[in-house]
């Protein structure tokens, strides 16, 4: 697995060889250009002025970058009538995100855990249905879970809309630390069974120290579905306790006033930074953890 | 009192039948192998003393307690695995403590326990590892560490030695003895190696699909198997089971016929009486390996019978070389000294000790 023993292997040599080598990297490099370029065209564009936008071309660079655009989407852009920019609704998507994200992977595990080292009966047709909720889309439950939600007294808030992303994404947690759990040796279990620990403490001191992988997987997947989300958002929220996702299609979509385009890009940008750093902070462990559940699951 | 007693033991997963009536009693101090193929119940009867498997009938004794109810923690009782099963995420220290932290068992106390365990077992240099970065034998110490530090009752080994390599499961072997002259508590031990369970036992009991073939000294395994199951399992190779028939000529003799010719074993007078109920009729005759032997190398005795066949294969394994022939419909194995070797194809003298020879019922399994 180490750097030295994939530089290792023989490869072949001569200049058919090396010309094919060129062109993967050319043909590589395109893809990546293709890649890149919504991207620089958001960040040139969020950097230039209402003006300069309007005469110069999509791809040239802004004249004088300044951040303007980005205060803008930030604190003051109008979202409906209120003119406060994304800040509140940010909040209110962090509000919602941590504790959703939170919760249905605590609760992921626990079910992964129970599923393959408490084995009972019917165990794999409980594990069979959860996996099926996994299939269900969006749109099938918004109107039971709506009812349920005004049933609960929850509609329209941010613990509404914590309590469904926790149910609806318990299908995908459970899927994870099940297939990770199921590769760890019974035989540690039932060795901390005659070491006299019971269901949690079994969970808390042995295996969940074991699990930071699918952790990690667990908590990006989880972060970036609730994050992005904006059917259940915008289904289940009003007004103030829209998530960022919402807002966000509020100040774009405006049919009043003039398109600032540089201040949509910029509210853009800040509204899918979050998912963007938490991919850069983990990445590595969450290929790291898809490989192992895929391998081991 | 850890003496373990098993009464009419079931065990069933859905249909299938694991554990058919058990009734067997372990006394104090005893050193108690389980042995058997893959798939015997033999795990399976470990993790119900254990307390790791539910009864689906009879009863269990550990001492006078009867435990059919009594989770594994309560049972006082420690296991090692075949896997090692080691907390991967805590250091040898955390691993050999774990058990007594959940326990509640003072921190000086834990210390004290813990040193004694590490320098009994030589694993006091890397405490603070993590099983990660132990070898295969380090692992199995710190796994035998962690049954230790509990003085159990009794200790469960489920195939402890199979993980490692052929030299150290040698030398973990002898360990194991060892350990067990100096504690004296009872141990159970399954395997499904008849050499670990031949030098470690001193009672074998050999399963075969959910019942106890046998249960006898390591002697009385080797040299009177109750039944035929037991006589091809224990010993490697295994004993020459070779199909014939009870003749009278002169004397009571097996005769096997094949497409060299026929041969007559002379009985002993051991077998005679068995011999004379079953005249004329087909039994099984056993021999082992070594008792087949270059005629002249054994101490002569009045039980020796020579007999000569062809070899079909030499297979010299150091020590000793296996000359393969065949006999009746099977391919007999004789072992004998490396200088007595033939080419393959060539006539050679055996000779059989018939003293040591076996009679086994043709319809039962059943030695005679």
């Amino acid at each position: 697995m180490s750097r030295a023993a994939i530089d290792g292997i023989v490869r072949p040599k001569g200049a058919r060889n090396k010309v094919l080598r060129v062109l993967l990297f050319f043909i590589l490099g395109l893809f990546v250009l293709y890649y890149l370029l919504p991207l620089f065209v958001m960040v040139s564009t969020s950097l230039k002025s209402l003006d300069e936008i309007r005469g110069g071309s999509l791809l040239s660079l802004p004249r004088n970058p300044n951040f303007d655009a980005w205060g803008k989407a930030w604190q003051s852009a109008c979202v409906g009538v209120r003119c406060n920019g994304l800040r509140p609704y940010m909040w209110n998507s962090v509000a919602m995100v941590v504790p959703a994200v939170l919760i249905s992977t605590t609760l992921g595990a626990l079910n992964g855990y129970a599923l393959t080292k408490w084995r009972f009966r019917g165990a794999d047709t409980i594990f069979a249905l959860m996996l099926f909720g996994a299939f269900i889309p969006f749109q099938v439950v918004l109107l039971p879970m709506a009812r349920t939600l005004g049933l609960m007294g929850l509609a329209g808030s941010v613990t509404g809309l914590i309590f469904v992303h926790t149910v609806y994404g318990l299908a995908f947690t459970t899927l994870y630390f099940r297939n990770f759990f199921i590769g760890v040796s019974d035989g540690i279990v039932q060795a901390a069974k005659i070491d006299g620990a019971g269901f949690f403490r079994i969970f808390f001191h042995v295996m969940l120290p074991m699990a930071p992988p699918a952790i990690v997987v667990t908590v990006i997947w989880q972060f970036t579905q609730i994050w992005n989300d904006f059917l259940f958002g915008i289904a289940f929220t009003v007004g103030d306790s829209n998530p960022v996702t919402v807002a966000l299609n509020n100040i774009v979509n405006t049919s009043t006033g003039v398109k600032e385009y540089n201040v949509d890009m910029a509210a853009a940008i800040l509204a899918a930074l979050p998912t963007l750093l938490v991919y850069i902070i983990a990445g590595k462990y969450f290929v790291r953890g898809l490989a192992a559940g895929a391998l081991k699951g | 009192m850890s003496n373990v007693r098993l009464e009419k033991v079931w065990k069933r997963f859905g249909a299938t039948e694991v554990i058919k009536g058990v009734d067997i009693e372990f006394n104090e101090g005893e050193f108690v192998v389980l042995v058997g193929p893959s798939g015997c119940g033999k795990s399976t009867l470990l993790n119900l003393v254990a307390g790791l498997e539910t009864l689906s009938s009879g009863n269990i004794f550990i001492g006078d307690r009867l435990v059919n109810d009594i989770p594994p923690k309560d049972r006082n009782i420690a296991m090692v695995f075949q896997s090692y099963a080691l907390y991967p995420t805590k250091t040898v220290h955390k691993n050999i403590t774990f058990g007594m932290e959940t326990r509640r068992v003072p921190v000086a106390e834990q210390e004290r326990a813990l040193k004694q365990v590490t320098e009994l077992l030589h694993i006091d240099s890397f405490l603070e590892r993590k099983p990660g970065q132990l070898s295969g034998g380090q692992r199995q110490r710190v796994a035998m560490g962690r049954a230790l530090v509990r003085h159990p009752d009794v200790f469960l080994f489920d195939e402890p030695l199979s993980n490692l390599d052929a030299k150290l499961r040698i030398e973990m072997r002898t360990e194991i003895k060892k350990l067990h002259q100096q504690l004296g508590k009872t141990i159970i031990y399954v395997t499904h190696d008849q050499i670990e369970a031949m030098t470690l036992a001193s009672r074998i009991a050999v399963m075969d699909n959910g019942h106890i073939r046998q249960f006898a000294s390591p002697e009385t395994i080797y040299e009177e198997p109750e039944d035929l199951f037991v006589a091809e399992f224990i010993g490697a190779p295994s004993m020459n089971i070779v199909r014939g028939r009870i003749r009278k000529k002169g004397q009571y003799v097996v005769e096997v016929i094949d497409e060299e010719g026929s041969i007559l074993f002379p009985l002993p007078d051991r077998l005679l009486k068995p011999a004379a109920a079953r005249e004329d009729q087909e039994v099984f005759l056993g021999m082992r390996p070594e008792t087949i032997t270059r005629k002249g190398a054994q101490r002569p005795s009045v039980n020796m019978f020579s007999f000569q066949r062809a070899i079909d294969v030499v297979e010299p394994t150091g020590p000793d070389t296996m000359l393969v022939f065949t006999l009746g419909n099977i391919e007999a194995i004789a072992r004998v000294h490396p200088e007595d070797r033939e080419q393959a194809g060539a006539k050679y003298a055996f000779e059989v000790d018939m003293g040591k020879a076996k009679l086994f019922d043709v319809k039962t399994g059943k030695r005679l």
